[in-house]
C-alpha cells in the first residue's frame, strides 16, 4: 500500500473520513457458516479493492459487543462496566479508514460495504490526527 | 444409473422447472405450495428413475406426480384446516402415470412473469420472484446474487409469494389495454437482473452475474410475447450487449467500447439481437429498449464494417432522451454531440445537465474527462479524470481511468509519482 501519497495526483488536497459500521449483534437471525463465509468473502473484496486504489488507512472489524468493556472516571474512582458504553440494538461494529477528495467519494465507497445490506455505516470526516509525535489537522 | 438419472431430472429441471411451476401454481395461486410439490416430485424422480427406467415424457411423469402430491397435501388434515374442504372435491384424482404432457398445455410462463412483476408486489420482490420461479434459484443463490443476507432474501420472496396468494393475483396475461402499464415492470425487472450494479463481492469466486439468466428471461418473454416491439427491443438490447462482453476486460483493466476488439465479439449473440431488433421494427411502436438495442446495433455493426455510424449514434442518443431522460442517457447523448460536433459542443450538452444527482454521477466525470482532454484541455481534463477516480469503485476502470489521466500528465510527473509510490 501507498504510505504517504495519496493516488489523485500531487498536490491535490485529500480528506480523511471514517467510514463506522454498526449492524445488529448478535444478528437476528443467526448467521449459518455459509453464511458468514459469503459475509467474509465480500469484505476481503471490499477491503482489497480499497487497498488496490490506494485510499484504504486502516481496518479493524471489532469483536462483538459482549466483549466491551466500558471505562470512566468520575470524582476520581474508575468505573469499569461491563458492557458496551450505549446498549442499543445496532452496535458499533468496525471501522474503515479512507483518505480520499471529498463527501462524494466517501459515499461513494460506503456504498459499497458490504454492511450497508444489513447494517449502516456511518461517514466521519477526521479532525485532527496524531502522527510523528503531535496532533495536527488531519487532511 | 443414478448418475445417469440425476444428470436427466437435471436436464428436466432446466428445461421445463418454469413451465412446470407456472402451470401448477396457475391453479390456485399458492407458488410456495407449487414449489414444495415440484421439489417432491423431482425427489421422487430420483430415488425411483433409477429402478424403473426414465419415463418417455420426463416433463409429464415430474408433473403428474407434483400434482398427486398437492392431492395429498390438501387430504392431510393440516391442510384440511387452512383450507376449503370444496377444493378436494372439485380437484378430482389423477393417474400416476398420466397422458398429460405439459408441452401441448400452453406456456403459462407469460402470466406467471406478469405475477412476479404485478404492481401489487413489492418492486424489490420482482427480480427474485422471476430468478426463483421462472428458473427455479434457491433464495440463497439469489441473495449470493443481489449481496444481501440469504434470510432477508428468504424472507422478501415468502411474503411476495404469501401476497400473491392471499390477495389472489390472478394467473393472466393482461388484457391489450392494460399491457403497456402491465410490461413496464416486466421488462424493467428483466433489464434489472441484467444492469445490476454489481457490488464488491468478487472475493475467491468469478462475480455473480445474472447477465446469462436476464438473458433467458428477456429471450423466453419476447418469444412469449411477439408483438410486443418492446418486448423484443429488450431482447435485442440484452443480446447485443452480452454479445461485447468478451472483449470487456483485458489483463484486468476495462476497455470503452469503441476501443474494444471486435472479433471478441458473439457474433452468435449479435445475429440473434439483430433479429428481435428486425422484428420489432414493423410493429411501429418504438421505446426506450428498442432505442438501446439500436444504439447497441449500430456499434455491433463496427464488426462487419470497421467503422462507427456516430451519426446515428446521435440521432438515436437525442431521441432516447426524449422517450426516458434518465441521468444515463443525457451523459451519454453528451458524449455522443461530442463525438459528432466536437468536444466543445460535448460540454455544452454535459454543462446543460443541471441535476443535482449529476455531481456524483461517475459517468458524467468520465464523459468530462475524456470531452475536455479531447478539447486539448489537459489540466482541466487531469482534474476531471481525479473526480472520476475518486468516485469508481471497481479496480479494473479506476486502472483504466487512471491510465488515461497519466497520459495527460507530464512525463516527469509520471517519474516523480512512480518513485513516490515505490
Amino acid at each position: 500500500m501507498p504510505t504517504t501519497i495519496h493516488p489523485y495526483g500531487k498536490g491535490h488536497p485529500t480528506m480523511r473520513y471514517a467510514l463506522l459500521i454498526h449492524y445488529q449483534q448478535p444478528p437476528v437471525p443467526a448467521l449459518t457458516d455459509a453464511e458468514l463465509n459469503a459475509g467474509m468473502a465480500a469484505f476481503q473484496a471490499y477491503t482489497k479493492a480499497l487497498d488496490d486504489a490506494g485510499v484504504l488507512r486502516s481496518a479493524e472489524v471489532l469483536q462483538t459487543v459482549a466483549s466491551a468493556t466500558s471505562v470512566s472516571v468520575r470524582q476520581g474512582k474508575l468505573r469499569v462496566q461491563d458492557g458496551p458504553f450505549a446498549d442499543t440494538k445496532e452496535a458499533f461494529a468496525g471501522i474503515f479508514m479512507l483518505d480520499v477528495p471529498d463527501l462524494d467519494a466517501a459515499i461513494a465507497w460506503a456504498e459499497k460495504c458490504p454492511a450497508a445490506q444489513w447494517g449502516t455505516v456511518e461517514i466521519r470526516p477526521s479532525a485532527v490526527r496524531f502522527v510523528e509525535g503531535a496532533w495536527a489537522a488531519a487532511a | 444409473m443414478t448418475g445417469e438419472a440425476a444428470a436427466r431430472a437435471e436436464d428436466v429441471a432446466r428445461a421445463a422447472y418454469g413451465r412446470l411451476l407456472a402451470i401448477l401454481a396457475a391453479r390456485d395461486g399458492d407458488i410456495q405450495v407449487a414449489e414444495d410439490c415440484l421439489a417432491d416430485a423431482f425427489a421422487e424422480a430420483l430415488s425411483s428413475w433409477p429402478e424403473t427406467g426414465i419415463p418417455s415424457n420426463p416433463s409429464a411423469w415430474l408433473l403428474a406426480v407434483a400434482r398427486n402430491r398437492r392431492q395429498d397435501l390438501r387430504r392431510s388434515a393440516a391442510y384440511r384446516l387452512a383450507d376449503p374442504l370444496d377444493e378436494v372435491e372439485r380437484d378430482g384424482v389423477l393417474p400416476v402415470v398420466p397422458e398429460l404432457d405439459p408441452d401441448a398445455i400452453p406456456d403459462r410462463r407469460l402470466a406467471l412473469l406478469f405475477v412476479c412483476a404485478h404492481p401489487a408486489i413489492d418492486p424489490s420482490a420482482h427480480t427474485p420472484l422471476m430468478l426463483q420461479t421462472v428458473l427455479g434459484f434457491d433464495a440463497e443463490r439469489i441473495a449470493r446474487a443481489f449481496v444481501v443476507p440469504p434470510s432477508a432474501m428468504a424472507q422478501r420472496l415468502v411474503r411476495a409469494k404469501r401476497r400473491i396468494r392471499d390477495a389472489r393475483i390472478p394467473f393472466v396475461v393482461p388484457e391489450r389495454g392494460h399491457m403497456p402499464a402491465r410490461l413496464a415492470p416486466v421488462l424493467e425487472a428483466i433489464y434489472g437482473a441484467y444492469a445490476i450494479d454489481f457490488p464488491l463481492v468478487a472475493g475467491t469466486e468469478p462475480r455473480g452475474s445474472l447477465a446469462d439468466e436476464s438473458h433467458y428471461l428477456a429471450t423466453t418473454l419476447a418469444d412469449l410475447l411477439p408483438d410486443e416491439p418492446e418486448a423484443l427491443g429488450l431482447a435485442a438490447l440484452i443480446s447485443l450487449s452480452l454479445a461485447r462482453r468478451p472483449a470487456r476486460l483485458t489483463a484486468r483493466e476495462f476497455v470503452p467500447l469503441d476501443a474494444q476488439d471486435c472479433s471478441r465479439w458473439d457474433s452468435e449473440l449479435i445475429a440473434l439481437g439483430e433479429g428481435y431488433l428486425h422484428r420489432a421494427r414493423p410493429l411501429g411502436r418504438i421505446g426506450r429498449f428498442q432505442l438501446e438495442a439500436a444504439i447497441q446495433s449500430v456499434h455491433c455493426a463496427r464488426a462487419s464494417s470497421g467503422v462507427t455510424d456516430w451519426r446515428a449514434l446521435r440521432t438515436l442518443h437525442e431521441a432516447l432522451v426524449l422517450i426516458a431522460p434518465t441521468l444515463g442517457a443525457r451523459v451519454a447523448n453528451a458524449a455522443a454531440v461530442g463525438r459528432v460536433e466536437g468536444a466543445t459542443a460535448g460540454l455544452d450538452v454535459l454543462d446543460a445537465i443541471t441535476d443535482d444527482a449529476a455531481c456524483r454521477f461517475q459517468p458524467a466525470w468520465v464523459t468530462r474527462a475524456h470531452l475536455l482532454a479531447e478539447a486539448g484541455c489537459a489540466a482541466e481534463a487531469v482534474q476531471a479524470y481525479e473526480r472520476a477516480i475518486s468516485l469508481t469503485t471497481d479496480p479494473a476502470a479506476r486502472r483504466y481511468l487512471e491510465r488515461r489521466r497519466s497520459g495527460l500528465l507530464g512525463r516527469d510527473t509520471e517519474a516523480l509519482e512512480r518513485g513516490d509510490q515505490g
